[in-house]
């Protein structure tokens, strides 16, 4: 008998049955919220379920990256929603790391004014909400831009008005794959030789002429690629008629706006992030390595950054993840990403809260854990490896 | 025995006496008596139609339809406490039951009605969409806006009808789809599109929201149907009737000739049979729906029929200015109607 139970006083087959149990609760109850909301919807006469989806949409998207157009379903608008969703991320978080960068850097100048004002700058964003931000860069920007018949013109191509910008479109864009299949080439190379150029100097100590090579693939081949696939292509000019400008694509100053906003407010997050990061670095690191004869400049590169950048990584998660949720601002400013077209104008055609909400949910769950993880990874790799 | 038997006897007669009374449950009139105050859901602010004045005081035509409903079931009209609600929050805040009604400057559609649970009233505005523009853009109709930009409110019954009506007649315009109607008069004011749509009765309230609403147009002819009126959630049938012929009583109240002013001695003197039904002097109507008697009275004396609310907030008696147009009397060149009180 007593051997027969032993089992019981094993403490490992009990945390398993524990923690089973917990899962088994936790999914059971979710199973009965979805079935108790589901029964409510049908007694209260509340369409459910995920046909909605392929019913016309018939709204109309004044910035589609996708090729969404009106009389396409509620899935390619949530598609498209999606699309201007991770446009507006992606370059918010770019610009934002490289201006927050630069302000944390400056935080730590030995120039007072310098200094002053990248202080200044961080606790003016820190203590203003984000929305205030939002709506200050949109009447701003329509506000300081002209009405379209008085547009600033760039070289007659590309205009500029309260519209949004309205740049040439390719009529075909084969030259152009063209063109980036060449810059990924190149830059293929430019990574290759740098390896090639970091082996040598570990074994032979000769330098390498990375800066030339570097110029030479990584700028030269772009321009000229660039510059040939601009001439042999024919372009769709915006020209003015009626009420704006026609053909080319509208960059609407919705999207300026929101990213504006994004990249100003988050910049000021990690500007702090960096200042601490490069604080964290012991004083005597420096000294040790100008004690080896390394330059200030390769002290900052290859003693401060990457001891900072690992202090950095795990706050900058957070912050990237907060430009994606802060995304969603946009829909104060009737930008059109998931937020705005799914869970506004979609929700209110269809009334299918439940469903529409889940699935606005999944997507920043998504987008989030990718980004989490890719972080993960990369701080993974510059950890310090101990021995 | 005796006293079990009498008491028997009792027991029963008062059963039946109960069940001669006895009326379907309505579940939501009981609890709006219990809490002594009628839950309205409103819009945001729409001059005309809901608006909540300097004082606090909320005005307007949907507005009247709820101070009406609250005199028939409570006796007083200013027992409403009102939500204000966006394009975004009305639906849901019906039918999660937050509000009794919905008096909202919303159009009756299909799809809402087939799937969202949500029952229509009746009518008590014919609205027709339509474009306010710059004075000086010059332009005469709707055909006109090709390459416009168009600020409309997201989730409106507008955004679709402006990207239909444009596509069939293959035009192309930007449609810039704001979350609340304000944000998108405020962008438009500000330059951000040429045009913004709604329903005539809302421009002509929402206009007062420009900076300088003298340099704007409303284009007359409307580009579709918008009827709105009351809305309920589905259930609760009693309530619905009640919702219905409140709403109805007001259009009757003015085809019948009652006003605010002559109710005390229509209800006193007048030989019509259906006034006297309607305000309650004879028939026991009110009852029928669990309501005193001279529910349509009260709602008459404190708020006034149709035509006199119209007037008041949207027609010549307010700042918009409204003909009345399709809601005039069906005898007098409109559409409005009422089934008899019969």
């Amino acid at each position: 008998m007593s051997k027969a139970l032993a089992f019981i006083n094993d403490k490992r087959v009990r945390d398993v049955f524990y923690q089973a149990a917990l899962l088994i609760g936790l999914a059971a109850l979710l199973v009965y919220f979805i079935r108790n909301a589901s029964q409510n919807m049908v007694q209260a006469g509340i369409a459910s379920g995920f046909d909605f989806l392929w019913r016309t949409s018939g709204i109309e998207v004044p910035f589609v990256l996708t090729n969404y157009t009106q009389s396409d379903n509620i899935l390619s608008l949530f598609w498209a929603g999606v699309a201007n969703t991770l446009l507006v991320t992606a370059i918010a978080l770019v610009l934002a790391t490289a201006l927050g960068f630069l302000i944390g850097i400056a935080r730590l100048s030995s120039i007072w004014l310098v200094q002053a004002i990248a202080g200044a700058y961080v606790e003016f964003v820190r203590n203003i909400p984000l929305l205030f931000f939002v709506l200050f860069w949109y009447f701003g920007v329509i506000a300081a831009l002209p009405a379209p018949r008085a547009s600033l013109s760039v070289f007659g191509v590309a205009f500029l008005n309260n519209r949004g910008l309205t740049i040439p479109l390719p009529d075909a864009g084969a030259n152009f794959k063209y063109a980036f299949i060449a810059i990924a080439i190149s830059c293929l190379l430019h990574w290759l030789f740098l390896r090639w150029a970091k082996r040598r100097k570990e074994q032979t100590g000769q330098d390498a002429p990375v800066l030339r090579v570097g110029l030479v693939l990584l700028l030269l081949v772009p321009v000229l690629a660039l510059a040939w696939a601009t001439l042999a292509t024919r372009w769709d000019i915006p020209v003015l008629r009626g009420f704006n400008y026609r053909g080319g694509f509208v960059v609407i100053p919705e999207f300026v706006a929101l990213l504006a906003a994004l990249v100003t407010y988050t910049a000021g997050f990690i500007a702090e992030i960096v200042r601490g990061g490069i604080q964290s670095v012991p004083h005597g690191q420096i000294e040790a390595s100008s004690a080896l004869g390394l330059r200030p400049g390769q002290t900052l590169r290859l003693v401060t950054i990457p001891q900072a950048l690992r202090v950095m990584t795990p706050p900058m998660t957070n912050q990237y993840l907060n430009v994606l949720k802060n995304s969603s601002f946009g829909a104060a400013i009737a930008y059109p990403d998931v937020v705005s077209l799914f869970m506004g104008s979609a929700l209110n055609n269809t009334g299918q809260a439940i469903e529409i909400i889940a699935m606005t949910l999944a997507v920043y769950l998504v987008i989030g854990l990718a980004v989490s993880a890719f972080m993960n990874w990369y701080n993974a790799r510059i950890a310090l490896v101990t021995r | 025995m005796k006293t079990i038997t009498l008491a028997a006897a009792l027991f029963a007669a008062g059963t039946l006496a109960a069940s001669a009374q006895q009326l379907a449950p309505s579940p939501t009139l009981d609890a709006i008596k219990a809490r002594g105050h009628l839950e309205c859901g409103v819009h945001l602010g729409l001059p005309g139609f809901s608006f909540a004045n300097d004082k606090g005081e909320w005005t307007g035509l949907d507005v009247d339809y709820c101070r009406a409903l609250a005199a028939a079931v409570l006796g007083d009209a200013t027992k409403v406490k009102y939500t204000p609600t966006s394009v975004q929050q009305r639906w849901p805040i019906l039918q999660s039951g937050q509000v009794d009604v919905l008096s909202r400057n919303s159009t009756i559609t299909f799809s809402r009605n087939a799937t969202l649970g949500l029952n229509f009233q009746g009518i008590n505005f014919y609205e027709g969409q339509t474009f306010i523009v710059r004075k000086k853009a010059n332009v005469k109709s709707a055909e006109e806006l090709d390459g416009a930009s168009v600020c409309v409110a997201a989730g409106s019954t507008e955004e679709k009808n402006a990207a239909d009506w444009f596509r069939e007649r293959n035009l192309k315009v930007t449609i810039t789809n704001f979350q609340k109607n304000d944000d998108a008069i405020t962008a438009y004011d500000s330059g951000r599109c040429d045009a913004y749509t709604a329903g005539v009765g809302a421009l002509a309230g929402q206009r007062a929201k420009l900076k300088v609403p003298d340099d704007h147009v409303i284009l007359t002819k409307p580009i579709s149907n918008d009827p709105q009126g009351p809305v309920t959630r589905y259930g609760d049938e009693r309530w619905q009737l009640i919702v219905r012929w409140v709403l109805n009583g007001t259009i009757a109240a003015e085809m019948l000739g009652v006003t605010s002013k002559n109710v005390d001695e229509m209800k006193a003197s007048s030989k019509n049979t259906e006034v006297r039904r309607l305000l309650g002097a004879e028939g026991g109507f009110g009852a029928m729906m669990g309501l005193p008697d001279d529910w349509m009275y009260k709602a008459i004396k404190q708020v006034g029929n149709y035509g006199e609310s119209y007037e008041r907030t949207v027609g010549m008696g307010s700042p918009l200015k409204l003909e009345r147009g399709q809601n005039q009397l069906w005898t007098k060149g409109g559409l409005l109607f009422t089934p008899p009180f019969q």
